[in-house]
């Protein structure tokens, strides 16, 4: 197999998109089209035996991308990356429909933490982590939410406390995808809580099979238990692994965010289609189960598995045009958020006409019945489409505040973090 | 808003230009009481802007800006939205198309030619009911054809008519004899609708416009068009209406606050900027698929697919976005001192002229269940 890694930046698009072509065809299998998804979409049918083989698959494609040269595209040689540019990037995604690929991977290990680690690392931090990345070997995750709040990542209670070239954490943190058979991690932690909140975190690099780091698994209403708590007591992290400057973490943060909104689109280091035909309650999916049910040509179901469908290409629509308007200039980045929001909420809504096309059959079904089990679990869990990544109410503030420009909501933590309001006194 | 290349963005300035000077508010609201709304002249000014041309291939004396007319023909669209314009826009545009595609020589010199100009307008009867028999000289037509735009302005209707060999369009010359209209009132104040009965109408055999029998296919390609074009309307009202609130929200206080530093108001806000997002984003993409005749099914690829689900999504979510805007004006926002109703008229009747939201989810579920579980 030989390697293109060596392939000048200025390869025209064209040249490489045709070269990829060829390479996916002799290289890469099949996408399945029937394989259910990772995460809180699909039901809780699987076993973590299951998970744990299709990690392992993710990171044998991963490394196969990797030796064929197609690893990392935007990414400089000496990291292991190809050094071409975000139009390669996406011609390679173009070419990559049908053929299966690491989806699973791609956040968090690649944005936002690989992404973070080209903005801030130290050349020695990226020559150390990048290329394990690259090759599969190196699956990381974010610990970032904590127990007392999801939206205010700044509000952040884990402490790392200095001990000589070394650093002290001890807190809790939740919300954490695959950090079960994850590798490492990125960590935000307060280093002073003597200042304004913000202006007192410091963000981390830490194995996640360390001592006195726990992992628990989260159950969600759909019985997935993709999600992790962690809890740190007296973890020990070499001073060599801060990423970013002491307390000039939300520096580190701000970008840490944005690169893991551009999961909806716009990354120039994600590689996937950024489409999926059997995503559930789309309208393929609903088709199906109204073909199972018989009912497939009544005109309520035919709308139904319409406006599903409408969902999904004005969601596609809205997300690529304003990733190009991010682009060019016409929309600051804060605009990611209407794609967040348009995104949340329509899954929530297909997840309701999944529901209102099953009737009785969504509410029980027959063991084994995964498509009618999709219906009912997936209606369960549907919020979390809402509240994940960031929730739709914080996307609003942003949207208005932002972009809109209107005025910004009253705070009551802008003093030392150490007298901010954490609970009812 | 929808002009990308540099030849399109001296085609949008020139086209705003046009129709801020011709159809201020205080003229469009005037209109909404006046008689008639149409001017022959300024329509033939309009047609020298190249708002008729747009959708016809050089060969039949058209041409496009970009080389796909219809993402070029949004630019109009969504300015007659912004201004709540009235006008024989749509209607013309599409009897030039389907004269442009499908109609003939004859019909390219004579018709077409009078409609480019701008010396005559057209209109679509997309809700035909009429059949027809063959006589000696050519073709008699009987029937009703409702919900006809401009009709008393229109020098021609392209109908579709049921005949012995299914059904097919016909140029029916408004002036014929056994043509009668009655006029419609509507929501639209300044867009005008007419039923026609057409009542033994005798047309020559040169009437007949494309193949015997198509006109099932052609009626389903124009209704794409019309969607692409009355979503940029949507798309242009929509805008509007959600500028104007942005300000009153601003310059609104209460209980000694603006009305935008309240939470409820700026999530409100919020979500109307998303759905005007949303509504550009697939005007574009459809216009974009549409114009080029590109792709068939349920996918993201699909021109059908994407009108269809523009018209769905924006069809039941823009009127509604409107009517939210009324809500956060309060009182003066449904009264006529407030110029909100015009996009609210405008933006409910593009949503339901051509189908309602329903309707188009129904035409979309029909393409998925067709497409099959490959989606």
């Amino acid at each position: 197999m030989s390697s293109t890694a060596d392939v000048p930046a200025d390869v025209p698009v064209e040249e490489f998109a045709a070269r990829a072509r060829a390479w996916l065809a002799e290289n890469m299998p099949p996408a399945d089209p029937t394989a259910g998804h990772f995460f809180f979409t699909d039901t809780s049918s699987r076993s973590d035996d299951h998970d744990l083989v299709r990690i392992d698959t993710c990171r044998r494609l991963q490394r196969l991308l990797h030796d064929g040269g197609f690893a990392g595209i935007c990414v400089a040689p000496e990291y292991g990356g190809q050094g071409l540019t975000p139009a390669h990037q996406a011609a390679f995604n173009r070419e990559l429909r049908g053929f299966d690929h690491p989806i699973e991977i791609q956040a968090s290990t690649f944005i936002p933490c690989m992404a973070v680690l080209l903005e801030f690392g130290t050349e020695e931090q990226k020559l150390r982590h990048i290329p394990p990345m690259l090759k599969g070997e190196a699956i990381w995750a974010q610990l970032l939410s904590e127990p007392s709040g999801g939206s205010d990542a700044a509000g952040a209670l884990t402490t790392a406390t200095r001990d000589g070239d070394q650093w002290i954490l001890n807190g809790s943190k939740i919300w954490t995808t695959g950090a079960w058979y994850s590798d490492w991690a990125m960590c935000l932690a307060r280093t002073n809580w003597e200042v304004e909140k913000h202006r007192g975190l410091t963000v981390f690099a830490l194995p996640l099979r360390t001592p006195g780091l726990e992992i628990h698994r989260i159950e969600l209403l759909n019985g997935s238990v993709e999600f992790c708590q962690e809890f740190l007591t007296d973890v020990v992290v070499d001073d060599r692994d801060r990423i970013g400057d002491v307390d000039g973490g939300w520096t580190v943060m701000t970008r840490w965010l944005h690169h893991e909104r551009t999961i909806s689109g716009g990354s120039p280091y994600v590689t996937s289609t950024g489409r999926s035909h059997n995503a559930p309650n789309d309208g393929p999916r609903l088709a199906a189960v109204a073909r199972e049910l018989g009912t497939v040509d009544d005109p309520r179901a035919l709308e139904i598995i319409g406006e599903a469908r409408a969902l999904t290409l004005v969601s596609d629509a809205l997300v690529s045009s304003v990733t190009r308007k991010m682009q060019t200039g016409e929309l600051p980045f804060h605009a990611a958020a209407m794609s967040r929001l348009f995104s949340g909420t329509s899954q929530v809504r297909k997840a309701a006409l999944a529901l209102e096309l099953t009737g009785a059959d969504g509410v029980m079904w027959e063991p084994g019945d995964d498509q009618r089990a999709g219906v009912g679990q997936s209606w369960l869990v549907r919020q979390a489409a809402c509240i994940g990544g960031g929730t739709t109410e914080m996307a609003r503030n942003v949207i208005a505040e932002r972009l809109l420009g209107m005025p910004r909501e009253a705070r009551r933590d802008d003093g030392a973090f150490r007298d901010v309001p954490k609970g009812p006194r | 808003m929808f002009a990308q290349s540099e030849d399109q963005q001296v085609f949008e300035s020139t086209s705003a230009r046009f129709v801020e000077s011709q159809y201020p508010a205080e003229r469009v609201r005037a209109l909404a009481r006046a008689e008639a709304v149409f001017e022959a002249p300024l329509w033939r000014e309009a047609a020298a802007l190249g708002w008729t041309t747009l959708l016809v291939p050089e060969s039949a004396g058209g041409g496009s800006l970009s080389g796909n007319g219809l993402a070029d023909l949004l630019i109009v669209a969504s300015l007659f939205g912004r201004h709540a314009a009235p006008g024989p826009l749509f209607g013309t545009n599409l009897v030039a198309r389907a004269l442009g595609t499908w109609g003939s020589a004859d019909q390219q010199a004579g018709p077409l030619a009078e409609i480019l100009a701008g010396d005559a307008v057209a209109a679509w009867g997309h809700r035909s009911a009429c059949t027809a028999t063959r006589s000696s000289t050519g073709v008699v037509v009987s029937g009703r054809v409702r919900s006809v735009e401009s009709a008393a302005d229109a020098r021609y209707v392209l109908v579709s008519v049921d005949e012995p060999e299914g059904r097919s369009h016909v140029l029916v010359p408004l002036a014929a004899p056994g043509v009668a209209l009655t006029p419609l009132k509507g929501v639209d104040q300044t867009r005008r609708f007419w039923d026609v009965t057409l009542d033994g109408v005798t047309l020559p055999g040169a009437a007949w416009v494309g193949a015997m029998g198509a006109a099932a296919e052609h009626d389903d390609e124009l209704l794409d068009v019309a969607s692409v074009l009355a979503l940029g309307e949507m798309a242009g009202a929509l805008h509007r209406a959600f500028a104007m609130t942005l300000d009153w929200v601003a310059n609104r206080y209460s209980f000694g606050r603006p009305l935008n530093s309240y939470q409820e108001i700026k999530h409100r806000m919020a979500d109307l900027r998303t759905q005007v997002e949303a509504a550009e984003a697939v005007a574009a993409r459809a216009a974009s698929l549409v114009g080029s005749g590109s792709g068939s099914g349920s996918g993201s690829g699909s021109g059908r697919a994407l009108a269809s689900a523009g018209m769905a999504h924006v069809g039941r979510h823009g009127p509604e976005a409107i009517q939210d805007c009324i809500q956060l004006h309060g009182g003066i926002g449904v009264t006529n001192d407030c110029d909100l109703h015009l996009f609210l008229r405008r933006t409910v009747l593009d949503a339901n002229l051509y189908g309602s939201p329903a309707e188009f989810a129904r035409r979309l579920g029909r393409l998925v269940v067709a497409q099959g579980v490959a989606g």
